[in-house]
């Protein structure tokens, strides 16, 4: 296991996944702001959750980033496209089970069920994430499927 | 519509006046039939009968997703009102910008509120609260009301339909540009495509609520209905009112000049610090005509008098703010400076006919962006200087980037006061000597010189700054003046006038009691006046409304010494009667009916309603006007201090 290898380009490849989800938003493919929605997990204020969700979403980014190395090594080998066709399946992942489930981890999200109450006034993702715009899974995808192209490539197994 | 129409010569109107409407008639609202609401980043208009006609989100100047103001049939509205024939009033919750309008049916009362909600940052550090929302509440209030609701979204100017997707107990949201807006409501719609309905019967007692939200930025907040709303209408009224409270006026006017404030504070940009000239594009100088132009941006023009208004009153965050967007946010074109920028300090967009849209009562073209930004106005650099100069009188010192700044414009000024140029009413028929800029490139450097006599500036060309001011007066008391005239002229060598002549003393140019400005100001009278205190900017071949701004003028210029207190006085309450029953302005009046024309609510005439009651209230005092502080060679009525 290269563990330096992993912390080196685990934090890279997480790096480059929140500013193209940045890059996304600002150019208007994407509505969906991450770290805001996973920051609001933690305080209703606006500026710090921004704050705390994007070191929630570095270290998270970084933590998955040790699952891709260990399919990596499981697999004997490494290289973009096997790591970017991860990341797919990860994007997936996040576009169907983790939104799905949001409603109810997020202790201010509201629910398409019930609507929103007095503290649960966030707006729920929707199947994948549509209610962030439609071109946000194509976002998340891509994002996701460069973050395993940079592990695969960089992540040297020893 | 069948309105009570009421001449605003008459006096003694009382502070309300129904309207009274037949549902659908179709007739387009007056100008003063509006009123604003806002969250000192984006405002709307809404309409006596109950619409928003105008709203562009998420910015002052952004596009519209309600624009009927500027094309009843295509610019989209959002109408609550009763479906029968109705009775209509309106007035703003004390102190604040909430609106509320009072429905008179036969059958019954109704009170709409209206309002963009605001919160404290201690409020919002504790709760999660909409970056734009707008709140509608109705209540019947008596009896049975039947009401009319038509949301009729228009995104872009009214160039494209809304989209519109029902997202169950979420709401309804329309998926527009970059961003998403959201409405939601307490009781079933009924939901088209590209608009949402509903005919409803409200016994007493009984709500209707409304929220319309617009996010960049998702997960949008959705607010909760019910009694989270009222909590959001309880505490954005006294978000409003603490602020308003933070006034030290204490003079005779304290409503119109608290009214005149929070409109002020409406056209404030927070983020920026930024003061737009008015909430509206192209409504009209001249119903019917091409006299349409975008005043959504900030005009320099207005620095001088929106410091005079702000520090006067006492707004001490809100002043810092605004200096601070003055110096800075023009930095990408200092020294020299633009007429205007937008509420980012940047370049304001070129200009556009919207031709799609057929105008306010048919005035075309609607135009958005604006053609003047490439005019030369020297008198921007004065304005700029002389809210420093204002600004320095709490402050007392600058950093030295600000230093810099300041002499920049200052050697700007000193090479280039002789130019002509387009002047402060914005001719696009060419360049001029105009007096009025000649007057303030005066005013920047002998604001300069001041505040190197009192070390606040160091580093600068004083000899050439005093030598080019001591110019600037020869020639504005040399070729200004005309002796056949009687006056001074609007323009070098000129023979006609215009209002901003009775600038003169409120700059400490010249004493209003001095022979030649007591001559000024009669002929000003006698050429400008539109009649029972109202004036004319300039003389014009083609008829336009009276100036609203420069009635307020003439009250400082008899408060200044050119007249009585009195006279002020009567003239300030003549003035009065032409507000609409809000007490809003627009830009301009028409003199034979009142009306309000131009762009509305109009922060120029408000800050010049201020400045007035200021001077007001100062003179009653025995205090002496602020040029008198911040000049260096300043000549005023009941100084010492006279200039050489």
């Amino acid at each position: 296991m290269n563990w330096a290898g992993w912390l080196l380009w685990g934090f890279l490849a997480t790096i480059v996944l929140t500013t193209i989800s940045g890059v996304a938003q600002g150019l208007g493919l994407t509505r969906m702001n991450f770290p805001y929605m996973l920051g609001t997990i933690f305080t209703p204020d606006r500026d710090r959750a921004k704050l705390y969700g994007f070191a929630v979403h570095v270290l998270a980014g970084w933590l998955f980033s040790l699952v891709y190395v260990f399919i990596f090594h499981s697999l004997g080998v490494a290289g973009w496209w096997r790591g970017a066709l991860i990341g797919v399946a990860h994007g997936l992942f996040v576009l169907v089970v983790i939104t799905a489930l949001m409603p109810g981890l997020h202790p201010r999200m509201a629910s398409e069920q019930h609507g929103p109450a007095a503290q649960n006034a966030l707006e729920p993702p929707g199947f994948l994430a549509l209610h962030y715009g439609v071109q946000t899974p194509l976002t998340i995808l891509l994002s996701h499927a460069i973050f395993g192209a940079i592990l695969g490539v960089f992540y040297r197994i020893t | 519509m069948c309105t009570k129409a009421y001449s605003a010569r008459h006096p003694g109107r009382p502070k309300f006046i129904y309207l009274i409407v037949l549902p659908n008639d179709g007739q387009v609202p007056r100008i003063n039939d509006y009123g604003v609401i806002g969250d000192c980043r984006a405002a709307a208009l809404v309409s006596r009968q109950g619409s928003i006609d105008w709203l562009c989100w998420p910015r002052i100047d952004s596009l519209s997703i309600f624009a009927a103001l500027l094309d009843r049939e295509n610019g989209g509205s959002w109408s609550i009102a009763p479906a029968t024939a109705f009775q209509a009033e309106h007035s703003y919750l004390p102190d604040s910008n909430v609106l509320q309008t009072h429905f008179l049916c036969p059958s019954g009362k109704a009170t709409l509120t209206d309002l963009m909600t605001v919160a404290s940052e201690s409020f919002k550090r504790t709760a999660i609260t909409p970056d734009h929302e707008i709140v509608r509440q109705l209540t019947c209030t008596e009896g049975e009301v039947e009401i009319q609701v038509n949301f009729h979204p228009r995104p872009a100017y009214g160039l494209n339909a809304a989209r519109i997707r029902n997202l169950g107990k979420l709401g309804i949201r329309m998926d527009v540009g970059r961003g998403a807006y959201w409405l939601r409501c307490n009781l079933p719609l009924q939901i088209q495509p590209d608009r949402v309905s509903a005919t409803l019967a409200l016994k007493r007692g009984e709500v209707l609520q409304f929220s319309f939200s617009y996010a960049e930025e998702s997960p949008a907040v959705l607010p909760a209905l019910g009694e989270a709303t009222s909590a959001a209408i309880e505490r954005s009224t006294i978000w409003w009112q603490q602020w308003a409270a933070q006034s030290n006026y204490q003079g005779p006017y304290r409503n119109e000049v608290t009214r005149s404030a929070l409109a002020l504070k409406l056209l404030a940009y927070a983020p920026s610090g930024a003061v737009v000239a008015a909430a509206t594009t192209s409504l009209p100088e001249r119903i019917g005509a091409g006299l349409n132009w975008d005043y959504r941006f900030c005009w320099l023009r207005d620095a001088s008098l929106t410091m005079r208004a702000l520090l006067g009153l006492g707004y001490i965050e809100e002043t810092e703010s605004f200096m601070t967007w003055l110096l800075h946010a023009t930095r990408l074109t200092q020294p020299e400076l633009r007429v205007m920028y937008t509420v980012f300090g940047r370049i304001v967009p070129r200009e556009r006919e919207l031709n799609h849209l057929s105008g306010y009562l048919g005035s075309r073209p609607v135009r958005i962006g604006n053609g003047a930004k490439e005019q030369l106005q020297l008198d921007v650099y004065g304005e700029v200087i002389d809210a420093a100069a204002q600004y320095a009188l709490r402050q007392q010192k600058f950093d030295r980037t600000t230093q810099k700044v300041l002499i920049g414009l200052g050697n700007y000024v000193a090479n280039n006061w002789d130019a002509p140029d387009e002047g402060i009413w914005e001719p696009r028929s060419g360049r001029a000597n105009h007096t009025h800029s000649r007057l303030l490139c005066w005013t920047a450097l002998d604001r300069l010189l001041s505040f190197h006599e009192k070390g606040i500036i160091n580093g600068a060309p004083w000899e050439k700054f005093q030598r080019e001011r001591d110019l600037i007066r020869r020639q504005i008391e040399n070729r200004a003046w005309n002796e056949k005239l009687g006056s001074y002229a609007d323009v070098l060598d000129g023979d006609s006038v215009d209002a901003t002549l009775l600038r003169f003393p409120w700059y400490g140019f010249e004493e209003a009691r001095s022979p030649r400005m007591t001559q000024t100001y009669h002929r000003v009278r006698e050429q400008l006046g539109a009649g029972d205190g109202l004036l004319f900017r300039y003389q014009s071949q083609s008829p336009e409304g009276a100036f609203g701004i420069c009635g307020f003028w003439a009250v400082e210029h008899l408060a200044l010494g050119g007249g009585t207190l009195q006279q002020a006085h009567d003239l300030f309450q003549k003035l009065l009667r032409y507000q609409n029953a809000l007490g809003l302005y627009a830009e301009e009046i028409d003199p034979e009916t009142g009306n309000a024309l131009g762009n509305f609510p109009q922060a120029f005439t408000h800050v010049g309603l201020i400045s007035a009651a200021l001077t007001l209230e100062e003179k009653e005092r025995g205090e002496s006007h602020p040029a008198v502080q911040t000049g260096a060679d300043v000549r005023a009525s009941s100084t010492s201090k006279v200039g050489a």
